[in-house]
């Protein structure tokens, strides 16, 4: 057995939780003061999940960066190589909000799309 | 000079906000006066997710929500929108004094004004830690801007000094981009961000926070190379002896903002204290008749949906004004913060017959469990609201039913009490 302090971030409470897992499974949470807390720290504790939001290159357009974000939540121990993966992508303007920049990125079932429009500039 | 329904200064999510309800209660000609490239204010440098689930009713990121903005006022021939466009001067005859490369210098006319100019970050003077003057000393939001839109970044080796949540956001987004953020520090023994920024932005990436630690000395001549850092007691004075160094070659700051009044301070708009922001009544009207506020000019906000929500009451009422619909006022109430509650938007409400339904929104001096928030007048208790938690960096809301304002008169008290 072993415990995992955590903080539930479901509302303003910000509840601190105590989580007790054997061998990596979820057995139970206490501290928490609803469902919502329980149903997180379990989600937290055996798959966390993160938005990933970050910018590509743009050419062509009125700023250099891409503001993008994913199109749902990815394992959070995947962020980082997502971000390094869209370090090395770039695209050209026009580009309109909710295009795809990458399709199912490293697999994972994820889009992720332009956050804004980005009008093309001639220069 | 051309003439306008609502001249509004600014155009970001509070002006945007503002210049549609304005139209979707009657104004027929708007105009929006911007002084950066584009709309949509510091959003467009927001590029995290976490806006718009208020008042769209779905997770935008920053952007995203000033593109939901632009969208409702785009493509209208009532909506004007000016940008590169800098406001010199508002008068209190409503005129508005601006410059931009198109036009050069011009002057317009609003039967009404709404002031919408947000707030600015404190700067390094306004802290005053003692050191040289190197190069590598940033605002939090001065640096967002240059990585996530400018395309560079400020530094490697980072130490954020503030826990608010551009601090946090900015902590995680300097990691993702390969930065080493050795360390946030906190002056108070309490973060002033979210919950979900401590966790998402902090503690996944193992990033140490100090709370009740300050920055006594920042390091270097021509750059930075390091800040000195020391404990601080209950009254956030350093401890001698507890004095520590942290090698970094850039300091942010993230050490609160300031609503930028310099236009309405000489139009004559009476500001008040605390919040730093124009003194108004519920409808977001100034002391000056027709000049209308709101947004982080007011008083700053930690949620964008609550400046959209607050602009759209200022869009409405300077509308109507425009158009000679405003109901005239019976009854002039002054709204009071006691007992734990900072400060309170509005300050004054200006009732016409009958009463009006209306939103108070505040914050209280220090973070509180299962409270009370009471609204009195002579005494008696007219409206209250449970808390399980309150904090100094989450605004809270109490709505006033318009029967409940109808009894009131002269002054109203906002206080907390322990439930």
């Amino acid at each position: 057995m072993e415990t995992k302090v955590m903080n539930c971030i479901m509302c303003p409470m910000g509840c601190e939780m105590t989580v007790t897992m054997e061998h990596g499974k979820f057995i139970s949470v206490t501290g928490n003061t609803c469902p919502r807390g329980a149903k997180y720290a379990e989600q937290e504790v055996t798959d966390p999940k993160r938005m990933l939001t970050t910018t590509v290159r743009v050419h062509g357009g009125l700023l250099p960066l891409l503001p993008v974000v994913s199109a749902d939540v990815l394992p959070k121990g995947r962020v980082k190589d997502c971000v390094d993966c869209l370090r090395r992508v770039e695209v050209q303007a026009p580009v309109q909000a909710g295009d795809v920049v990458v399709k199912d990125i490293l697999g994972l079932g994820v889009d992720i799309l332009a956050s804004r429009d980005m009008e093309s500039v001639v220069s | 000079m051309e003439q306008y329904d609502v001249v509004i200064v600014g155009g970001g999510p509070g002006g945007l906000s503002a210049a549609y309800s304005a139209y979707e209660n009657g104004a027929r000609k708007i105009l929006v006066l911007e002084r950066d490239r584009e709309l949509g204010g510091i959003l467009q440098q927001c590029i995290h997710n976490g806006f718009g689930l208020h008042h769209f009713k779905q997770e935008l990121t920053g952007p995203g929500y000033a593109d939901r903005c632009i969208a409702l006022i785009k493509d209208k021939p009532e909506i004007t929108c000016l940008v590169d466009t800098m406001v010199l001067e508002v008068k209190d005859d409503k005129t508005v004094t601006a410059v931009n490369p198109e036009k050069g210098l011009f002057t317009v006319q609003g039967k009404t004004v709404i002031l919408t100019m947000g707030c600015r970050e404190r700067t390094r003077g306004a802290i005053r830690t003692a050191g040289e003057r190197p190069a590598g000393i940033f605002t939090a939001g001065a640096a967002q801007r240059m990585v996530n839109m400018e395309g560079y970044l400020p530094g490697k080796k980072i130490v954020i000094l503030g826990s608010g949540d551009i601090g946090l956001i900015m902590a995680r987004r300097m990691t993702l981009e390969g930065c080493k953020v050795q360390a946030v520090c906190e002056i108070c023994p309490y973060s002033n961000g979210l919950t979900r920024n401590m966790v998402q932005c902090l503690y996944d990436f193992d990033i140490p926070l100090y709370l009740s630690h300050t920055i006594l000395k920042i390091k270097g001549k021509d750059r930075v190379e390091g800040v000195t850092i020391a404990k601080v007691d209950e009254k956030m004075r350093p401890i001698p002896g507890t004095e520590f160094e942290i090698e970094c070659d850039t300091l942010l700051l993230s050490v609160g903002l300031i609503p930028e009044n310099e236009l309405s301070r000489v139009a004559g708009v009476e500001i008040a204290p605390f919040t730093n922001g124009p003194k108004v009544d519920q409808h977001r009207q100034t002391n000056l008749p027709g000049i209308y506020a709101a947004g982080n000019v007011v008083h700053v906000h930690d949620l964008v949906d609550f400046v959209s929500d607050e602009a759209d009451i200022a869009g409405k009422f300077a509308a109507l004004e425009a158009q000679g619909k405003l109901a005239p006022t019976v009854q002039t109430v002054a709204v009071r913060p006691v007992d734990g509650v900072r400060t309170c938007v509005p300050q004054v409400l200006h009732l016409p017959e009958g009463g009006e339904a209306t939103r108070l929104f505040m914050r209280v001096g220090a973070p509180a469990r299962k409270v009370t928030l009471e609204v009195k007048c002579g005494g008696e208790v007219l409206v209250k609201r449970v808390f399980p938690v309150v904090k100094p960096s989450e605004m809270i809301t109490l709505d006033l039913p318009a029967a409940k304002t109808a009894l009131m008169s002269g002054e109203i008290t906002v206080g907390l009490k322990q439930a």
